[in-house]
């Protein structure tokens, strides 16, 4: 069974207050994800999207529609490569139901 | 000179809220900061809301919590690919007030129970993320925020900042979480007319159905599905652990969304406008990953300090009663006329020992590790669970004893019959 999901049209539903310019994500050392993580997990396992394998072997992420539940930073176990904030105050996900 | 507060309270959801009411009810000066617009506004939660922990911080909250339905009916659903095996079990019982459990919607619930905890006498400053603890020597003596000037100082800070825990973190209180020992849960919140919920449902009034679910919607991971009525919504999500996410390379809104288009789940979301979608980590290790609790003017609370009942799907309820009992222990040692010191704190962890919080997790302690070392549970099981029932119920000129000796048949050949034997005792180990 497969299934077309755009998560973008998921998170268009929800409220955000985009604190730009000021990511609260990033990563620490860039060369380790791209030549020493072969899984790239945060890629995959982002429920929001936010991470992006690109062509060149290198990982990027824009953190704007991220719901700030910690994945990419737990699952990055083996080379702990997220350097992960909470938003400043007032900014990020406002969830409005939770 | 910086301001001082008994106690500085981080976070509003359900653990910090108890712990907060709790200190200010009994006279203690408590700043409670939150880094949300509004208590609930970082908050998620599936929700059933357990009536018990509440009634003793709030005797009288039915009359004005924002509560949705009570729950009547609870359905444990097995599904394979096109198909389910389930048990309902619906009550009057729990037609009698005062009820047991409600569904609830957390931003609303949070912000009520924060307004109960400003009305005791709280101070709640909101916007606000605390970015590290002040530290003097091993001793905390309050928080860094990000307002200007943000150094705050307390007696105690009670670290109720939810499963990430990242201040106690960064002190060097406890490790970084494991991700055997978080579940990843993605959940939807689906308007519809409240008569349409109440027909496809046959409840009436405020009457709830709960319905947890296992099997291939998880892919074989450890997890559960769970769809729940609210009054004029439905919730329905999926979570399983982090670490079956990571080594099956499974995204986790596809998970969702194949599990919303179940024959047997389609038919329930029809009519329904998709409002909000939400992602968050549930902090499922057990009694085995529980961090210290306590030091030198800080304690834990809530699900920062592991306190979820995976089993029974229990969490709002053990952050409530861990956030009292740390208020309490707070309240006893201010009355004594002793310090919060790590070796005073200690009650905290004494009252938690005694109380039904460490006796469940203790319970459940090699459940996480039976379930992640046996798959079989959340792959092999509801597949032959539902091929069993579709054999007999398939009326086909086939007898029936030759039926079951097909499904015994496909029980050994998957299991075998000494696997069959292992999995029932482990299982019985696990919840003996």
């Amino acid at each position: 069974m497969s299934v077309v999901v755009k998560v973008e049209e998921k998170l268009f539903q929800n409220r955000y207050k985009v604190d730009s310019g000021r990511p609260h994500i990033s990563i620490i050392d860039e060369d380790k994800c791209r030549n020493h993580c072969e899984a790239q997990a945060c890629t995959v396992c982002c429920p929001a999207a936010c991470w992006t394998a690109e062509a060149n072997g290198q990982v990027t992420v824009i953190s704007d529609g991220c719901l700030e539940c910690g994945t990419c930073r737990i699952i990055c176990d083996e080379h702990s490569n997220v350097a992960w904030e909470y938003p400043r105050g007032g900014y990020g996900i406002l969830f409005k139901f939770g | 000179m910086a301001e001082k507060f008994d106690v500085i309270v981080v976070g509003a959801g359900p653990s910090g809220n108890a712990a907060a009411l709790k200190l200010a009810e009994s006279g203690l000066s408590v700043l409670q900061i939150e880094r949300g617009e509004s208590p609930g506004s970082k908050n998620v939660q599936g929700a059933i809301l357990y009536s018990d922990a509440l009634e003793k911080l709030i005797p009288d909250f039915r009359d004005d919590a924002p509560l949705e339905r009570h729950v009547i009916e609870q359905r444990m659903w097995v599904l394979d690919d096109d198909s389910f095996v389930g048990t309902h079990y619906r009550s009057d019982s729990f037609n009698k007030e005062p009820y047991n459990r409600y569904t609830m919607i957390r931003a609303q619930f949070d912000k009520w129970f924060s307004e109960r905890v400003q009305k005791a006498g709280a101070l709640l400053i909101c916007e606000t993320t605390v970015s590290h603890l002040l530290l003097d020597g091993q001793r905390v003596i309050g928080v860094m925020t990000d307002r200007q000037g943000g150094e705050i100082y307390a007696d105690a800070v009670i670290l109720a900042d939810g499963v990430n825990s990242l201040l106690a973190k960064k002190a060097g209180f406890h490790p970084e979480l494991k991700p055997k020992n978080v579940a990843l849960a993605v959940k939807e919140i689906h308007f519809m007319p409240q008569e349409l919920i109440e027909q496809r449902f046959g409840v009436k009034g405020d009457e709830g159905v709960v319905i947890e679910m296992v099997g291939k919607i998880t892919k074989g991971m450890m997890g559960t599905g769970f769809l729940y009525t609210n009054r004029e919504s439905i919730t329905i999500g999926v979570g399983c652990m982090l670490s079956d996410f990571k080594n099956q390379k499974i995204t986790p809104y596809e998970l969702l969304e194949q599990m919303k288009a179940h024959p047997s789940i389609k038919p329930m979301l029809e009519g329904g406008e998709m409002k909000e979608y939400t992602a968050h980590l549930i902090p499922e290790g057990g009694f085995n990953a529980i961090p210290n609790l306590y030091g030198d003017g800080w304690m834990i609370v809530g699900d920062a300090g592991m306190f979820v009942n995976a089993v029974h799907r229990e969490g709002s309820n053990l952050a409530m009663t861990t956030g009292m009992h740390a208020a309490d222990t707070l309240i006893e040692l201010k009355s004594e006329g002793k310090e919060f010191s790590a070796a005073n704190l200690k009650r905290y962890k004494a009252r938690l020992d005694e109380s039904f919080v460490m006796k469940d997790m203790k319970k459940y302690k090699n459940m996480p590790d039976v379930f992640h070392t046996n798959p079989q549970f959340f792959n092999d099981y509801p597949d032959l669970i539902s091929q069993a029932a579709r054999t007999m119920l398939t009326v086909d000129g086939v007898d029936k004893k030759t039926k079951e000796k097909q499904i015994r048949k496909s029980f050994s050949q998957r299991r075998s019959l000494f696997g069959l034997m292992g999995d029932a005792f482990k299982l019985w180990r696990a919840f003996e």
